[in-house]
């Protein structure tokens, strides 16, 4: 199957990016250096094109019921412009997939109608952002759900009419500010707002994936160049944004989660957060049951104490050798300049200060618990 | 993009570079290969006294995304290894043919370099 190519190929080609296959799409990997782009997120501000994560649209009038009853989280608490991290769980619990889910204005209302805050007077409106690559199985779940329950809602996939850039780090917000025609700094976490560039009008987020402030900004594909050469700072690609969320304790889907290969519930994948149990979701009731006797296993965070990277599919194991676990995701922290990993271990051995062994190539590393973030985050 | 390639070195087709002096070759990894590799993170060398055959695996490299093995591009003992690399692998990235070199070997048979790549042929498999 061909890969998909973001709207900027030709762009990031020029400036000298490496390439790679991520979730079916031809993606920026790296434009100078993992460390250079990772570094500029954490003291100034970097710019990462994400276009490869889907944008599901879902409007109409059981618009709330339909998200309210496919992702953990309570959909009924966003007003226009707020946002919410949820998981996508299936009957039996297991996450398939994370998402933020955006409160657009109401259908019927134009952008420059809700550059404030926005009246919820029409149909209410969603845009939710799968993992790349599921935003196909997605739609199709969101279509197949609301037949069978026979609710009133449009659900359109707009993958392919939206790029999506992530402006992170301390000094993102003045710049994202800088070229709006509209004020962003006022945003709080996870709110967000139509704001205009060169007059287009921007989905702009306060959202993130690195732990730092900034913003996500959903602009249409025929404009993204415009906006990305007006938000003028270091590019980062998919390498800097991997280490940054492992620094972050941040789960990447397909990884730190898989239904196939890595079934979790959302309480085993340390995000019980975003369960809503006294809402109706897919998935509810087994978690119901989940939370009243507890897991059996979570996702931790570690640091290698022996020289060592560890990687996604090492074996964790206990200091007498056991295998009790598996390394999700692993990297050298730029940002500590310490090998630190994420993965899952029986319960008893998950407290922070827990000596374990990872094994790397054959030889025992020895571990230590850690609590995430890594880092100090917003 | 162009990468160095130093002419008095011989390559192997895995970016390992070898540059003899005396019967005692030098290895490193070229300036390709680190590029592609990225920001090198991780070195792990053999000991001192270790034999090595040509050809074989003496130890690894690590970036932050990749994991490459090492091969030897001459078979012999090892007599240094460069382990200012334990605490600056960045070194690997700075000079890849220069303070980022990684062992000597003392070559059993310095005939062997022969058959390896000379910098035109892996200039080639690069390009």
């Amino acid at each position: 199957m061909p890969l998909q190519t973001p709207p900027l190929r030709g762009i990031h080609d020029e400036r000298g990016a490496k390439f790679t296959e991520f979730g079916g799409w031809d993606m920026p990997v790296e434009f100078d250096s993992i460390q250079t782009e990772h570094a500029a997120v954490r003291e100034d501000v970097g710019i990462f094109d994400v276009s490869h994560m889907g944008q599901i649209h879902v409007t109409g009038p059981d618009a709330t019921e339909l998200m309210q009853r496919l992702t953990s989280n309570d959909v009924s608490r966003l007003g226009v412009g707020d946002s919410q991290y949820a998981a996508i769980t299936d009957e039996d619990g297991t996450v398939i997939d994370d998402t933020v889910v955006y409160r657009l204005p109401d259908e019927g209302e134009t952008p420059q109608d809700s550059h404030g805050d926005g009246d919820a007077d029409g149909e209410p409106t969603y845009l939710f952002v799968p993992n790349a690559g599921t935003d196909e199985a997605t739609h199709e779940r969101w279509l197949s759900y609301r037949n069978e329950w026979d609710l009133e809602a449009t659900v359109d996939n707009r993958t392919d009419e939206y790029a999506m850039f992530a402006v992170q780090g301390p000094n993102a917000v003045d710049l994202v500010a800088s070229v709006t025609e509209d004020p962003v700094g006022d945003l709080e976490r996870f709110e967000a707002r139509y704001a205009t560039i060169d007059g287009v009008d921007c989905w702009t987020a306060r959202t993130g994936y690195t732990g730092e402030d900034g913003f996500e900004l959903i602009v249409p594909w025929a404009d993204a160049a415009e906006i990305w050469t007006a938000l003028d700072c270091q590019p980062c690609g998919l390498g800097a944004r991997d280490t940054l969320r492992i620094e972050a304790g941040l789960l990447l889907s397909g990884q730190d989660f898989d239904p196939e290969d890595n079934p979790r519930t959302p309480y085993e994948a340390g995000i019980g957060f975003t369960v809503a149990l006294e809402t109706e979701f897919v998935g509810r009731d087994a978690l119901a049951a989940v939370d009243a006797v507890g897991v059996d296993e979570r996702l931790v965070g570690f640091q290698l104490i022996d020289r060592g990277v560890p990687r996604h599919g090492y074996d964790i194991t206990t200091t007498e050798s056991r295998v009790i676990g598996t390394v999700t995701s692993g990297t050298m922290s730029p940002t500590l300049e310490k090998p630190i990993g994420l993965g899952y271990v029986p319960v008893e051995y998950a407290e922070p200060g827990t000596t374990l062994q990872v094994v790397v190539r054959g030889q025992s590393k020895k571990a230590r618990v850690e609590t995430t973030p890594f880092i100090d985050t917003v | 993009m162009s990468f160095d390639v130093p002419d008095e070195r011989r390559y192997l087709e895995s970016h390992e570079w070898a540059l003899e002096t005396d019967g005692v070759v030098r290895v490193g990894i070229s300036d390709f290969a680190q590029d592609e590799l990225g920001d090198v993170v991780f070195v792990e060398l053999p000991d001192e006294g270790d034999d090595l055959e040509q050809e074989t695996e003496f130890g690894v490299v690590e970036s932050i995304k990749a994991v490459s093995d090492l091969y030897a591009p001459v078979g012999g003992e090892v007599v240094a290894i460069n382990d200012d690399l334990f605490d600056a692998p960045e070194l690997v990235n700075e000079d890849p043919f220069g303070e980022g070199w990684m062992l000597e070997i003392e070559a059993d048979d310095p005939d062997e370099l022969e058959a390896l790549l000379t910098a035109e042929e892996y200039e080639d498999q690069i390009a």
